[in-house]
């Protein structure tokens, strides 16, 4: 199927949707609204003529800093026919979230969680959106244009208790105090 | 006392993220009831290095060497599929020879891979002589490449407009010889595993994936076609000319450890196959690159001789050359799966964006459902059947 009967054949069966044909010539590409991506999926995964059992690839491009921002690509796949496809949903960087599609295809889960973390694009719906790749604690998100690389920055170490003599002293005699602990085995300390 | 009085709870065990079994820095955390597992969460992102975002800064060609630290087992499946995938945006066309030469790699670098994965899956179930044996052959494969390209892992001689320079003497010769070599040790390896009870044991009716789950699960490649999917990228959407090839696709029944195990055998025969054909069509002497000024560079002797050629071997060197702005997504048929490379360019000498499709990381992530249910003692051999490579997850 070519990208214009792909479209007119979703526009029948998702109403109100307006889809735009892709540009790329290596497979039909579709460019699909966001509030109608999930029904687009489910229509694209079960309907006869089309049959696209696995979700291949989910990745996201970064156009900062132009408009639209972001670009949420999607590789289709239908293994019986074969065919490829590819969706598009185009998000504004103020408002980089679109539906999860885990509902639709399983694989998506680690998919949407890697381009959460390394776009920032929140997958609503999804129910475990965690970062996947960097650590748990890390900050931004570094597959951003704006994100800093070229940049030294110090390293950050976790700094380990500094206490002077006179502390540890201090800390050793208010806690026997507290405990009236005079006379333990091995001797007074102080 | 009656059993119901006991009192049970399950037990969370961490598995790595240093084992020796999770093929590098796996951690899975795995909640046990007695010795069966009822929870497994993998934990993945120790190796990440941020490739994808070093390669935004890197020149065209550059890039090769990168995406070959990827998967580190199959280094020439990143590099073919980033190569192809820049060159269907440049719309060139490689010669004949060309894609013969990098479909003869392309399989030669399956037959390694595969040897480490057998080798270390058999290890891990016992069969510790099978891993000597193989990476005993494996050291022919690496030999080829240091032959042709002088690196045995990470040859980089794949590049974008075809190759890095002509096959040096005795190609055929050294290749022939391996290829000679490997039926009989493939039946070696066989005798002691397909029809070892122990074995058999270790690995029928484990880890099933069935075909709704591989598909929805995005595992094609070796596991979904142990599950009886018969889908190949190579069938499917040849490229580099596979469609003259003449191959069988080894498809599975149950989709267990056992049925991943012979599929991946019965692959290695098939590639020798794809191997012998290739290296028949493959002439001594010829075309190694698009002839195209604007990407490959002038042979050395025209560098020195004409002051045109000096100028292009020089803005190549420097410049490198640009991409129409476009995007690309040609996948290949990796070892562990599909390999794809996502390409994005905005019309300049370096990416916009590249993506690469990791089948390993599908793989991980179906490592859930694979184990739930089973033993503790058959997560080791699932996680030895499915492969995964972990520079290839975390990227």
């Amino acid at each position: 199927m070519d990208v214009a009967s792909i479209v007119a054949a979703l526009r029948a069966a998702v109403p109100g949707a307006d889809y735009q044909p892709g540009t790329a010539t290596d497979r039909p590409t579709v460019i699909v609204p966001r509030e109608h991506l999930v029904d687009t999926a489910k229509v694209l995964r079960d309907d006869p003529s089309f049959r696209f059992d696995v979700l291949v690839e989910v990745t996201a491009v970064d156009y900062w800093p132009d408009e639209p921002r972001f670009e949420v690509v999607y590789h289709l796949l239908a293994t019986t026919i074969p065919s490829q496809i590819r969706l598009k949903v185009r998000l504004a960087g103020e408002e980089a979230h679109v539906l999860s599609l885990r509902t639709v295809w399983p694989s998506a889960d680690w998919l949407e969680r890697e381009v959460w973390d390394l776009f920032g694009i929140v997958f609503e719906q999804h129910g475990d959106l965690r970062r996947l790749l960097m650590p748990e604690d890390w900050e931004g998100h570094p597959l951003r244009k704006d994100y800093p690389v070229q940049i030294k920055m110090k390293a950050k170490v976790h700094q380990p208790l500094q206490l002077t003599e006179q502390e540890f002293q201090a800390n050793i005699v208010a806690d026997r105090e507290v405990r009236g602990d005079r006379t333990r085995p091995g001797g007074d300390l102080t | 006392m009656p059993m119901t009085d006991l009192r049970t709870e399950t037990m969370t065990v961490n598995m790595g993220p240093q084992h020796p079994s999770t093929h590098g820095v796996l951690r899975l955390v795995l909640r046990l009831d007695g010795e069966n597992v009822v929870g497994a969460e993998p934990t993945v992102g120790y190796l990440h290095t941020g490739i994808e975002k070093t390669i935004e800064q890197k020149k065209y060609q550059q890039v090769i060497p990168l995406v070959e630290r990827m998967d580190y087992l199959s280094a020439q499946s990143n590099s073919f599929s980033f190569a192809l995938s820049v060159e269907r945006l440049l719309r060139i066309d490689v010669p004949d020879r060309v894609k013969w030469i990098r479909v003869l790699l392309a399989e030669l670098q399956r037959l390694n891979s595969h040897l480490v994965w057998l080798a270390t899956h058999g290890m891990e179930v016992g069969a510790v002589t099978l891993m000597l044996y193989c990476f005993r052959e494996r050291e022919l494969f690496l030999n080829i490449n240091e032959l042709v390209a002088g690196f045995r892992m990470f040859p980089s001689y794949i590049r974008v407009g075809g190759l890095r320079e002509d096959l040096p003497a005795g190609f055929h010769a050294a290749v022939t010889e391996v290829l000679d070599r490997m039926p009989a040790k493939l039946a070696e390896y066989e005798d002691l595993l397909t029809h070892n009870p122990i074995y058999i044991k270790r690995a029928r009716g484990v880890g099933v994936v069935s075909k709704a789950d591989a598909l929805g699960l995005g595992l094609i490649g070796p596991i979904a076609r142990a599950a009886g999917i018969p889908y190949d990228v190579r069938k499917a959407f040849p490229y580099s000319g596979y469609e003259t090839f003449d191959f069988d696709v080894p498809i599975g029944a149950t989709g267990d450890v056992y049925d991943r195990y012979l599929v991946r055998i019965e692959e290695m025969y098939q590639s020798l196959r794809i191997c012998r054909q290739a290296l028949d069509r493959i002439s001594p002497a010829g075309a190694w690159a698009v002839d195209d000024p604007r990407i490959v560079a002038p042979p050395k002797d025209k560098v020195y001789t004409e002051m045109e050629a000096l100028i292009q071997h020089f803005l190549i060197h420097s410049q490198g050359f640009t991409v129409p702005a476009g995007e690309a997504y040609v996948p290949v048929e990796g070892p562990r799966g599909e390999h794809g490379c996502y390409v994005v360019s905005d019309g300049t000498n370096r990416p916009w964006r590249v993506k690469m499709r990791s089948p390993s990381l599908m793989s991980c992530q179906a490592l859930p459902t694979m184990i739930h249910g089973g033993m503790i003692a058959d997560v080791i051999a699932v996680i030895g059947s499915i492969d995964v490579v972990m520079g290839d997850v975390d990227r």
